[in-house]
């Protein structure tokens, strides 16, 4: 049998300097070092990133989907948020 | 929260699907969805993986530098499909371990064209040309099925096979240029090749159990026949193109359906390759497990490496 699996990291790209970072999969490495290394070699052969993130995945806790009505329901009724909500008669907005 | 039963919850996931609804890895999908994911993006991670070993045999006799650094780029890239798809499918619970002890012991499956021999330096470029060629047809496919992680890696990969394909069609148009030794050789490469291509998309509609399952969960867009008919139809012209012979007497355009015809497929041979009595089968399975025995010892390093520099920040 196969032992000591290594820890699995998840990779987040950033294409170039100003743009958001984007999940890209994940890795498996023993530190962030090699996680780092191993997510350019996997994630990043032809420039696809000019930055990267490793987080440890356990570290990432997410919202559970069977949720996500009760979650989100909050802002659903907020449609002032919105600027189409506000009447301005005869101006001009850009 | 109201809890629904599994008929429910299984009502409403093929709802979702019917919506055209991607499903991410922590959605609730049945039982069967789930190993039926398993299944085949192991098998596909296993390929990739297993698929490297064809071409890494021609890496040392690439006949020039250029051809060399593309061949290794290329098997470069097939690593990282494996990689992208093992990743996709541990979200589905299963652990890399438990695949790779699956690939290791022989239970594990991967595609039958990768038991074929790479006899020539041609077989490099039937191998770019034919079976990345088949690949891309599926692959686009996929990249559409109903599972998101799998979608994602699909994208992903089809975006670099372009090149695989292109790359092996170079090596061919270029030795179909050459003396009447290369153009044979280009010729009898893709003679053993073109029906193992074939084959790569499974056995025909009629005989494949799965299809329509995975067809209603949107994990297959389409029948196996739809897309080797695919790959026939764009890959005759490519032949012609440069003069090559596809092994097939009974291949014709048909200008009513607007398709080739093509001849029988030998299906008995692969489910004989499937079986494990496929040329290269245990040669493949001992080169993996080669690899993965020599490499212990980087593991193990790497380990202690980890381990001391973590002890060491924790006492800081
Ligand atoms: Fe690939
Ligand atoms: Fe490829």
């Amino acid at each position: 049998m196969i032992k000591n699996e290594w820890p699995l990291w998840e990779v987040f790209t950033q294409k170039r300097s100003g743009a958001p970072f984007e999940h890209a999969g994940s890795v498996h490495a023993p530190d962030k070092e090699m996680a780092l290394q191993n997510a350019r070699d996997v994630y990043s052969r032809r420039n696809e990133a000019s930055c990267l993130w490793v987080v440890l995945s356990e570290y990432i806790t997410s919202s559970s989907p069977e949720d996500a009505e009760a979650f989100f329901e909050p802002s659903n009724d907020k449609i002032y948020r919105h600027p189409n909500f506000y009447k301005t008669p005869g101006a001009t907005f850009e | 929260m109201e809890s629904h039963s599994e008929q429910e919850k299984e009502k409403q996931f093929n709802e979702r699907i019917d919506r055209g609804d991607i499903i991410e890895p922590k959605d609730w999908m049945p039982e069967r969805y789930r190993k039926q994911l398993i299944r085949i993006m192991g098998q596909h991670a296993h390929s990739e993986i297993v698929g490297m070993l064809p071409e890494g045999n021609w890496i040392t006799r690439a006949p020039s530098l250029r051809r060399k650094a593309v061949l290794l780029a290329k098997v470069q890239d097939e690593a990282g499909h494996g990689l992208y798809i093992y990743s996709g499918t541990e979200t589905l619970g299963v652990s890399r371990d438990q695949m790779n002890q699956e690939l290791l012991s022989g239970k594990a499956k991967y595609s039958s064209i990768f038991n074929y021999p790479t006899l020539s330096w041609a077989d490099m470029g039937a191998i770019g040309w034919l079976v990345d060629g088949a690949a891309i047809v599926n692959q686009t496919a996929l990249a559409k099925c109903s599972y998101g992680p799998y979608a994602r890696a699909m994208i992903r990969i089809c975006k670099e096979e372009n090149f695989h394909h292109k790359q092996g069609y170079e090596i061919l148009a270029t030795l179909m240029t050459g003396t009447p030794e290369q153009k044979a050789m280009a010729q009898d490469a893709v003679d053993r090749f073109w029906w193992p291509s074939l084959m790569m998309f499974g056995p025909s509609d009629k005989d494949s159990p799965n299809t329509a399952e995975l067809m209603r969960w949107k994990v297959k867009k389409y029948t196996n026949d739809d897309l080797r008919q695919r790959f026939i139809d764009r890959t005759v012209p490519q032949a012609e193109n440069i003069g090559l012979k596809l092994p097939d007497d009974k291949l014709k355009w048909n200008p009513d359906t607007m398709h080739y015809e093509h001849g029988e497929i030998n299906w008995d041979e692969f489910y004989n390759v499937i079986k494990g009595n496929g040329i290269c089968n245990h040669q493949r399975l001992k080169a993996r497990n080669d690899a993965h025995d020599k490499g212990a010892w980087v593991r193990e390093a790497a380990n202690a490496y980890a381990g001391k520099h973590a002890e060491k920040t924790m006492a800081a």
